[in-house]
């Protein structure tokens, strides 16, 4: 499958501008909506294969775990967690049935590697786990044993290459950047032939799901980022000029407005991303987003009232619904501009 | 190469990292200081290699797609990006060598994956790794082995001629598509070395009269140094 399900025939692109009016597009077409002296950025993160199975020790039960955040910054030895007990991506995770009873000290066998429980995180299911080998012997671990993680919508097991976007680079997301599908390499040169601009930072997306309401509405947790120097001066560059910048996934917008000081510049630099984005959220630097097609309720969705009104979304939710726009990581796309009345509330 | 220059900010991926030309690539780079991973079949070799090159070893097969990915992640992730990357490690094809007529499809196939699909599918899943490089102004390279026989028509040497005659084809390709990502495509003949795959294909060759595959590895780190522009400028410095 090495071909990337941006290649699946027709994606389809909902485009909404910044007075809430909205166009259906062939995303295909994505390029007619951004305009010269536009920037562009998107997450260029590679991402793991995160899920591992294997079996709790001290009960012999079955366990998938799931890597779902950074302790601190590359260090592959910690990380916060989650877990499923029998079962695999087939069975939505709402019906998964739960690990066994994990307690702190418990080891976990996975596959080539061996995790301990270091603490649960306030759920039976969220826990710090630590890996004893090097780094290198955990990256050969989760290359030989590791999967991505993926939900039941997609049966088939999804490999590596379906889970890379054709600019991935540095693998510290634990799911896809999956609005990086709807562009490749051509799309990048087509749009610098007509003087759109394109840059990247690196940002750790997490896992956006668990099957379970409590750790949901945690979501989505502490998210490492870099932003490096020449996407910092892009950025001060367009603004300077008044160009739109755009967001390649919400990932992007939580770097970027994680990163903004008050009047919106951005330093250089590593840091971290806490707490959800919405409606009481001012975007100080994104002017427009390329996400997925959300559903109410998601932390995804939820990202979208800071650049729209209720209303304006409930319009684009019942676009979604009416042309039948597919949902999943690998479905269709939205383009979604901050909205004017919005901005000046910011 | 000046013997002086320190390469401890570089990070550099060699495949077939442990005989031959690819040992002596990550002896000399390791050597100075770089960064180095190296990917290699056998695991004990590997991790013999790593121990005593302190470059990272990576088990895995560069014919087998199911590896390839999987072996990008190891690279980027143990490296923390990536500045070069060396497709160098090569099959034979049938051995002892053959004529095409006597070609097995097999063994022609298993030429192709690794001295042809191997590199394609390992240079794309790091494209995006050299463009975040070529981006970030550190400059970027592949550098595909190739040999005379990409070029020249030698009897008996048809699967790892048309197979390194396709690779040296690419690699032109590709350097004139990724011009616009900065990123530098060569594609270098070290000469006839006395490596374990020469003795494979002429094994009553005499070794004193093959190049000796650290001063092959030398050559080709200069021409990787001289495509970064950071090198490139400290090594015309150095010159003047």
């Amino acid at each position: 499958m090495d071909n990337h399900r941006l290649d699946r025939s027709p994606a389809k692109l909902l485009a909404v501008d910044a007075n809430g009016a909205v166009r259906h597009l062939p995303r295909t077409r994505l390029s007619s909506v951004f305009s010269a002296g536009d920037l562009i950025v998107a997450n260029d993160a590679a991402t793991l294969p995160a899920s591992l199975v294997g079996h709790h020790c001290a009960s012999r039960e079955p366990i998938e775990v799931r890597l779902a955040a950074w302790v601190s910054h590359h260090n592959l030895r910690e990380f916060a967690a989650i877990a499923f007990g029998s079962g695999d991506h087939s069975t939505r995770t709402e019906d998964r049935s739960p690990p066994p009873p994990l307690a702190p000290g418990d080891r976990l066998s996975l596959g080539p590697l061996t995790a301990v429980i270091e603490r649960l995180l306030d759920h039976p299911r969220l826990f710090r786990l630590r890996l004893s080998c090097d780094s290198a012997t955990i990256l050969a671990g989760l290359a030989q044993h590791g999967r991505p993680i993926q939900y039941a919508h997609i049966p088939e097991p999804l490999a590596l290459w379906d889970v890379w976007t054709r600019i991935a680079a540095d693998p510290i997301a634990f799911e896809a950047p999956s609005a990086g599908f709807a562009f490749d390499w051509r799309t990048l040169a087509a749009w610098r032939q007509r003087g759109i601009c394109f840059t990247t930072l690196t940002h750790a997306a997490g896992i956006s799901s668990t099957g379970d309401p409590a750790l949901d509405a945690r979501l989505p947790f502490d998210e490492p980022y870099h932003i490096p120097e020449r996407t910092a001066a892009a950025i001060a560059h367009a603004r300077s000029r008044g160009a739109r910048i755009i967001a390649i996934g919400t990932s992007v917008v939580r770097a970027l407005e994680s990163a903004a000081d008050a009047v919106g510049s951005i330093p250089p630099g590593h840091g971290i991303a806490r707490g959800r984005i919405g409606r009481q959220t001012p975007l100080r630097t994104v002017d427009a987003l390329l996400t997925g097609v959300h559903q109410t309720g998601d932390s995804h969705f939820e990202l979208l009232r800071a650049f729209a009104s209720d209303a304006v979304l409930a319009t684009v939710s019942e676009a979604f619904r009416a042309w039948d726009y597919q949902p999943h990581e690998f479905g269709d796309s939205l383009l979604i501009e901050r909205q004017r009345r919005a901005r000046h509330q910011a | 190469m000046a013997n002086d220059i320190d390469l401890q900010d570089l990070r550099v991926a060699v495949t077939g990292g442990t005989s031959g030309l690819g040992l002596a690539l990550v002896r000399l780079l390791t050597g100075r200081g770089a960064r180095v991973a190296f990917v290699a079949r056998g695991a004990q070799t590997v991790r013999h290699i790593a121990g005593a090159t302190g470059a990272v070893g990576i088990v895995g097969d560069v014919g087998n797609k199911h590896d390839t990915y999987p072996v990008a992640m190891q690279i980027t992730g143990n490296l923390g990006g990536l500045d070069a990357l060396i497709n160098n490690a090569s099959a034979l094809g049938p051995t002892p060598l053959a004529l095409l007529a006597d070609t097995q499809c097999e063994e022609l196939e298993q030429a192709l994956a690794v001295n042809l699909i191997g590199p394609f599918r390992l240079t794309k899943a790091l494209f995006g790794a050299l463009a975040a490089s070529a981006g970030a102004g550190r400059g970027a390279v592949v550098i595909n082995i190739s040999s005379d026989a990409a070029v020249n028509a030698y009897s008996c040497w048809g699967a790892y001629g048309a197979s390194k005659a396709a690779l040296r084809h690419m690699t032109a390709i590709w350097a004139e598509e990724a011009k616009m990502e900065r990123i530098s495509f060569l594609s270098l003949d070290p000469g006839d070395m006395d490596t374990p795959l020469h003795a494979l294909a002429i094994p009553d060759a005499d070794p004193t009269t093959l190049k000796r595959p650290d001063r092959a590895a030398m050559e080709i780190v200069t021409a990787l140094l001289a495509a970064l522009p950071n090198y490139a400028v400290r090594a015309v410095a150095e010159q003047q």
